[in-house]
């Protein structure tokens, strides 16, 4: 256990009234701070507070909230404790989230942790610490489940191929380091540098991409493409007249296309229209078929709507494989069709709407809804796990930008020592036995 | 033989057991050490040198607490190395070459200047037990010798097997005997005994050597002594050679595998992977055609050569055939052939952080039958295992505990306790997680006090020590007072940012362009800190950033390390504990919270529980 201020959500994950989180340790003052407007000297322990919150970094209003602050020792843990108490959509449970992870001190805690610390301040009895011993076990399982369930083959093959290359790199250093008599060659080494640029390039990458919590910060992308009059704009304000339309202050988004912000099952969904595709010599027209083009590949699930009283199913097939697994195709104008012409439609796996006459939305929404929540993987515990790997993954980069081998070679090795630490929560720790392993392996050592 | 009665018996004369007694000693114990042969007390069995990497960190913190290998070796020392001067100062390590015959003179000389201690020569053949706890031993002849506490550090000797190729002949070491009686003792008492292999290589005659055509390794120019209390190093110094070997020896030896008692399977035991015999190092690395060899000569007056490189299970007349391909070697005379040696070792989960045995009160154990290799490791525990024998026969109510953040014995210990061992362990400087701050050059500042407070350290070591401490806080203050302007820094040749911002003496002690040439440049004042002072202070500055992140680690580590657990907890009654954690930490019985969390496969989930039930 360390001394750093730890945060969670207590509350069920997911779309719910309220959201509670809480904040445990030392500095947990600093995210009244950070985030509000209060002025922490005149903060009242059991007092609540009803302000605004602000994201650490971004200054954008996330939610106004409820706010508590429990003076150590009079508090559950026993440390200073804030309590968040905000709106419980999942968009703004991930800003705040990512708001918290920011500050310097602060880290997602363990399985267990509040009650760990209540323990260790006797704010728990013998009884109760059993029963925790049990939750610790219970939760660790589940997070272990969660975390193979998420580390699907491609993003375990990821992680554990860093883990690999920290492991060797360390080794090497190690070996240089603790066997100066044998021949280690030097420039094995000092082209560690190049593996270690390669690999701080590479971390940064997936945390760019791999962006679960900035979707849901800033909303899960579904573009609408289609020839011109298919009826896209129609599905649009079909669409923003059933749901509540999100008022979205976020700055800097093009508008080559119309975006509209949805509360979709909790999830922040920006829909957006396109413009039409089709073939045509005309330039300006060409442009924006390219823009929806991208805009298209760029979107987390494209709608491809095309008319159904016009068009076939085939017209979209040339398309269909761009978007592999991301691509709903809805035949739309259902109202001119006759009854077997829809079933033939639905066999081949269109949605069958009208637009117009709003029929066959609600499945549509439904489908929409359904596949987002697969992407989420609809569990809390997949949140979380992810936020602690990419946790994992930031303290890892920053151990490997302070490599250097102008350094002396000890701490330029106490860099990588501590980043294999930071993988090794993800991935399992790195121990020095393996490191032995490993330099007995690939060194021919001993005199 | 004056007295039957002892407070302590360390049984074996080696590294472990000459530190042990000495230990007991000076705690004011009443001891004796039992060897079968005073002669050869403070032997170097295998390679004649101390020190290395993580090993010489051991003898410094030996010396630290005033125990005898960094004395020793500074007097017989004839060749002193600093490996890995040209990197930073947590990873050197002092290495030295002994004359073998000077080490033994003055380690038996130490001991027997030693108050309270008698050296016995006499074979041990078993011990005497009150229920679970040890009273005393007894001799080949029957007698018995009452004690309170027992240290046994009986190195290759318990039933020790020596293998020349498929020939093997019974013994400790060569020429010496083995000790059949004493394992049957140690398993009626529950301990789980296995084995263990390591080996020596041949020696040659130096006078048959062609030196001439030989590249040298010398020495460092100025020697660097092991002991805080060692101000000049006055050995002659000598210089050793380079040979290697080439195809033609690879050859003959792959024609003879069959005939290497470790590819036979004639040898059981695991041994060292840092310390391969020739025959494993063209099996793993069967693409290299040639390997370093180190022609060391044993001593002063001495023509017996030590091939650091070539230790061997072959027999012997392959040896002679493989030997003689290599360059200056053409001719060169086997004085003994290389042999491997197989022997019992006790698990060290078996032990306590005391290193006494958790089933078998007031025997300790130290050395390589707790399953390491190395003089260095051997004396470390010797002389953990010597304190605390000590304060169990005074009981004194004292123990002397290191734990992983004050020393690499600490580690050490942890390690085997906590882990065992499935091959002969030996240190490294990469075992330990504090390595920036277990360094060589502080090994006084981390456990010369402590050792003060058990009383092993002596009265003028400690009042050298007192006033290194005293200077090194006055120069410290100083260097946070003193400041000075990027300005002068840079007319005196630093390369620094003009920002306007003062530096102490210390910040700048951190670039690496500040030399002390410098500081006494612009502080006249600080020209008569000693240089010793002045190195360590410069580490600290070097480190700074580094340090405290490794402090603060350090303070995490001591909050569960000083929660204890009594030895007669019973695991199985802990509410939410596996079975398996159960068996896992019966076994262990840690004797802290920290120990239990790192012995392998423990869970946290475990830990709380045990938390639970410590805090009731």
């Amino acid at each position: 256990m360390d001394n750093q201020t730890i945060y969670a959500l207590s509350t069920v994950f997911g779309k719910s009234g309220v959201a509670v989180i809480r904040i445990s340790g030392k500095e947990a003052l600093k995210s009244v701070s950070c985030m509000t407007n209060i002025d922490i000297s005149s903060l009242k322990s059991r007092y609540a507070y009803f302000t605004k919150l602000y994201h650490i970094q971004s200054k954008d209003l996330l939610d106004k909230c409820l706010l508590l602050y429990f003076k150590s020792p009079n508090s559950f843990t026993g440390e200073d404790i804030v309590e968040i108490h905000t709106h419980g959509s999942r968009a703004v449970v991930a800003a705040v989230m990512d708001s918290l992870s920011q500050i310097k001190g602060f880290r997602l805690a363990e399985a267990g942790e509040f009650s760990k610390r209540a323990f260790y301040n006797n704010k728990m009895d013998l009884t109760e610490a059993e029963g925790l011993a049990d939750l610790i076990d219970a939760e660790t399982i589940e997070q272990q489940k969660y975390a193979i369930r998420q580390m699907d083959g491609k993003l375990k093959g990821l992680y554990d191929g860093w883990r690999e290359q920290l492991l060797k790199i360390l080794s090497h250093l190690e070996a240089y380091i603790d066997f100066p008599e044998e021949d280690i060659p030097e420039n094995i080494i000092y082209e560690k540098q190049n593996t270690v640029f390669k690999l701080c390039e590479d971390i940064t990458e997936h945390l760019q991409s791999d962006s679960i919590g900035e979707r849901l910060r800033e909303g899960f992308r579904v573009a609408i493409i289609g020839a011109p009059n298919a009826g896209k704009s129609s599905l649009l304000n079909q669409i923003a007249r059933r749901e509540a339309v999100i008022v979205s202050d976020i700055a800097g988004t093009t508008r080559d296309s119309i975006d509209i912000y949805i509360d979709l099952g909790g999830y922040p969904v920006v829909f957006t229209d396109t413009a039409g595709l089709r073939e045509t010599t005309e330039e300006i027209e060409q442009k924006g078929i390219k823009i929806a083009y991208d805009k298209a590949k760029q979107a987390d699930l494209v709608i491809f709507l095309f008319d159904a009283s016009i068009d076939s199913v085939q017209c979209i097939e040339k398309y269909k494989k761009e978007f592999e697994n991301k691509v709903f195709v809805v035949a739309n104008k259902q109202d001119k069709l006759n009854p077997s012409q829809i079933v033939e439609l639905q066999k081949s796996g269109c949605f069958v709407v009208s637009a117009k006459q709003n029929i066959g939305t609600d499945i549509l929404l439904n489908a929409i809804k359904e596949h987002i929540s697969n992407r989420f993987t609809s569990n809390s515990g997949l949140l979380i796990s992810r936020r602690r790997y990419r946790e994992a993954l930031y303290n890892t980069l920053e151990y490997l930008k302070s490599f250097d081998f102008n350094k002396e070679i000890e701490l330029t090795t106490e860099d990588i020592r501590l980043a294999a630490r930071e993988i090794g929560k993800i991935t399992g720790r790195i121990e020095i036995d393996e490191v032995l392993d490993k330099i007995f392996g690939s060194f021919c050592i001993g005199k | 033989m004056n007295n039957q009665n002892y407070d302590v018996i360390v049984v074996g004369g080696g590294h472990a057991g000459c530190e042990a007694c000495s230990a007991s000693a000076r705690i004011g114990a009443k001891t004796a050490l039992i060897t079968h042969k005073i002669s050869t007390i403070g032997e170097m069995s295998c390679n004649p040198a101390i020190g290395g990497l993580g090993k010489g960190h051991l003898v410094r913190e030996i010396d630290a607490l005033d125990g005898l290998m960094g004395r020793v070796i500074d007097k017989a020392g004839i060749q002193f190395r600093m490996l890995n001067a040209s990197k930073g100062p947590a990873v050197r390590g002092p290495r030295a070459q002994a004359d073998r015959e000077l080490y033994k003179k003055y380690m038996l000389q130490y001991l027997r200047e030693q108050t309270n201690l008698d050296l016995i020569e006499a074979s041990v053949e078993g011990f005497v037990f009150d229920n679970n706890k040890i009273c005393g031993i007894k001799l080949s002849d029957e007698t018995i010798i009452k004690a309170k506490s027992v240290v046994l550090t009986s190195g290759t000797f318990l039933n020790g097997v020596m293998f020349i190729g498929h020939e093997t002949s019974i013994g400790g070491r060569v020429n010496d005997v083995t000790c059949e009686g004493i394992t049957p003792y140690l398993k009626s008492c529950g301990l789980k005994i296995g084995r263990l292999k390591t080996g020596t290589p041949a020696r040659l005659d130096g006078k048959t050597i062609n030196w001439n055509i030989l590249s040298e390794q010398e020495g460092d120019a100025k020697p660097q002594p092991f002991s805080y209390l060692t101000k000049e190093i006055t050995n002659p110094q000598i210089k050793c050679y380079i040979t290697h070997t080439n195809e033609h020896t690879h050859q003959i030896i792959r024609n003879n595998f069959s005939k290497c008692a470790l590819f036979s399977g004639l040898i059981t035991g695991i041994g060292p992977r840092y310390c391969p015999s020739i025959e494993d190092k063209l099996v793993k690395f069967a693409d290299r055609t040639s390997h370093q060899i180190f022609l060391e000569p044993e001593g002063l007056n001495c023509d017996v050569v030590y091939p650091n490189g070539i230790s061997t299970s072959l027999p012997a007349d392959v040896q002679e055939q493989f030997v003689h391909t290599m360059e200056g070697l053409e001719n060169v005379r086997i004085l003994r052939p290389a042999y491997a040696i197989e022997y019992d070792y006790v698990d060290p989960q078996e032990l306590n952080n005391k290193l006494e045995c958790k089933k078998v009160s007031g025997l300790f154990l130290a050395g390589q039958i707790n399953g390491t290799t190395g003089y260095e490791e051997a004396a470390a525990q010797g002389l953990l295992a010597g304190v605390n024998a000590a304060h169990k026969a005074l009981d004194d109510g004292k123990e002397f505990l290191v734990d992983r953040s004050e020393g690499y014995i600490g580690v050490m210990i942890d390690d085997l306790i906590t882990k065992g061992v499935d091959e002969p362990y030996r240190m490294f400087t990469s075992r330990s997680e504090y390595r920036l701050f277990l360094r060589s050059d502080n090994a006084d500042m981390r456990l010369t006090e402590k050792g003060w407070q058990t009383g092993c350290v002596g009265e003028y070591r400690y009042s050298v020590f007192k006033a290194k401490k005293e200077a090194l806080e006055k120069y410290r203050s100083l260097c946070d007072e003193l400041y000075t302007t990027p300005r002068e820094l840079e007319a005196a040749g630093v390369n620094i940012k003009i920002d306007g911002t003062k530096r102490t003496v210390f910040n700048a002690m951190s670039y690496i362009d500040v030399s002390r040439e410098t500081v006494n440049q612009i502080w006249p004042q600080l020209s008569s800190m000693p240089e010793d002072i002045f190195e360590q202070i410069e580490i600290e500055a070097r480190y700074s950033g580094y340090i405290k992140r490794q402090l603060a680690d350090i303070e995490v580590f001591k909050k569960d390390e000083n929660l204890r657990l009594r030895d007669d907890v019973d695991y199985s009654q802990i509410g939410g504990l596996s079975r398996e954690m159960v068996a896992k930490l019966s076994k262990v019985k840690p004797s802290t919270i920290g120990e239990a969390s790192r012995i392998p496969g423990v869970t946290p989930a475990a830990i709380t529980a045990i938390l639970g039930y410590v805090k009731k």
